[in-house]
């Protein structure tokens, strides 16, 4: 086990709320440490919709979604935020302190006096693919993802898919795999075009199998897979005999275990007072998209309002009793030492 | 206005007005058309607005561009007639639209 990482705030969620977030607890002096199930900062901005312009950020007639992840760390910068990548919040435990600890998927530990939910719509999870009773396979035969290519050695694989991850895992398993079938909707790919030809290639000298279709159907015992229907194809129905099976079918969100923490929920969102944005749990916040306030909107800049109350709210629990100077950025000299712009 | 006609999965009709230029998704929305989920809000990321669009109006609405195909590779049980709404525009020629709503999204 790993050593316990302290911090004062602990967010969760580094999309465009979360890294706003780390400004205005900055601004009081609170250090923060976020963590994200993606491998890099923006949430839904970078990962779904990068390119997009948006239009309603206060300042911004236009900005990409990516543009504005950009701006919001380089605003961000001088308060030095951590940040733990391709980690899933799992359990929450209150210590006797009144202070939270936090683990993760992987096993790491966090202690911070302040949980900030900044979770959107919910954790990003591969998505499941609309074949009925894979359930029973998952985990056993079925898997979203390769943790380690040993466990697929010597099997026969199928893996289902037209994008990069599909195309990739292709490419990488087929040396080691007994052998390798890969099923997709249509021929053309979305991967990189030297993996598809790649592939191809593979194909035309009979190392692996390309076919085009739909995964209908499942068939083997006690989680153990021993073919796989493809339907729509040219041929009608194929069964392919294999036994592990790799769908790449992209993300979608869902709360995860956040929903385990004993924090009152409605319809999978979190309700929250709008003086503090705290959530049933004291010292437990929840900031844009994932909380629920009558009036509620789901927009960026509600998010960016939310956190500055916020952190008001949080400077409360860790520093019990001190005067809270209200100052703005304009004119404060504390302030602009914090952010660095004067020396 | 423009009409459009959704069927619902358990057969129910929605007839609504549309405005031109709008997207068959956020009339789906707006009218409260069950099974419509549009995650994204219509920036074409997440193929949770999938339709059929009936026979008769495959020709006129048009095959979906690259990116749309793309997405659609997310979404659940496509076929040839599968569009994503909310890259559907209203217009004139689509008065009368009928479109059907999948068993699931994604």
């Amino acid at each position: 086990m790993s050593e316990t990482i302290k911090t004062d705030v602990l967010i969760v969620g580094a999309g465009p709320i979360g890294l706003f977030a780390v400004f205005e607890l900055g601004l009081l002096d609170m250090k923060c440490h976020l963590i994200d199930i993606l491998d890099r900062p923006g949430g839904q901005c970078a990962e779904l919709y990068p390119e997009k312009p948006i239009y309603d950020i206060p300042g911004w007639p236009t900005i990409s979604a990516q543009g504005l992840v950009d701006k919001l760390m380089e605003q961000i910068a001088p308060f030095k935020p951590d940040f733990t990548f391709n980690r899933m919040v799992s359990s929450l435990q209150t210590l006797e302190d009144g202070s939270f600890r936090v683990a993760t998927d992987e096993g790491e530990l966090f202690e911070a006096k302040v949980v900030v939910i900044a979770a959107g719509g919910g954790s990003f999870q591969p998505k499941r693919p609309p074949i009925p009773g894979i359930e029973d396979y998952e985990g056993k035969s079925v898997f979203y993802s390769v943790r380690r290519m040993e466990e697929f050695r010597g099997h026969d694989l199928v893996i289902v898919g037209g994008g990069d991850s599909a195309l990739d895992w292709t490419l990488n398993l087929q040396p080691i795999a007994k052998s390798v079938t890969l099923v997709h909707r249509r021929p053309e790919f979305r991967a990189a075009p030297d993996s598809v030809n790649k592939m191809y290639a593979l194909q035309e000298m009979k190392q692996l199998k390309f076919l085009v279709g739909q995964v209908s159907g499942l068939a083997g015992t006690g989680g153990q897979l021993s073919s796989a229907t493809i339907k729509g194809g040219p041929d009608g129905d194929v069964e392919i005999p294999c036994t592990r099976m790799l769908p790449f079918f992209g993300l979608t969100m869902k709360l995860g275990p956040i929903a385990e923490w004993g924090l009152n929920l409605h319809e999978n969102l979190i309700p929250v007072d709008t003086e503090k944005f705290q959530t049933s749990i004291p010292g437990i916040f929840a900031v844009g998209d994932i909380n629920w306030y009558p009036g509620k909107l789901k927009l960026i800049l509600s998010g960016f309002h939310e956190v500055a109350l916020m952190a008001q709210a949080a400077k409360r629990i860790i520093s019990p009793g001190e005067r809270i100077v209200f100052q703005y950025t304009t004119s404060s000299t504390s302030l602009q030492k914090k952010l660095g712009v004067h020396d | 206005m423009t009409k459009l006609t959704y069927i619902a999965h358990d057969g129910t009709r929605f007839d609504v007005d549309a405005e031109n230029g709008s997207t068959v998704m956020e009339n789906a929305i707006r009218n409260a058309v069950p099974g419509i989920e549009a995650e994204c809000g219509g920036a074409c990321a997440c193929a949770t607005c999938h339709v059929y669009v009936d026979e008769a109006w495959t020709a006129e609405v048009g095959e979906p561009e690259a990116m749309e195909e793309d997405m659609l590779d997310f979404a659940y049980d496509v076929r040839p007639n599968s569009r994503l709404s909310c890259q559907i525009k209203v217009r004139d020629a689509l008065d009368g639209l009928v479109v059907r709503v999948p068993e699931r999204q994604g």
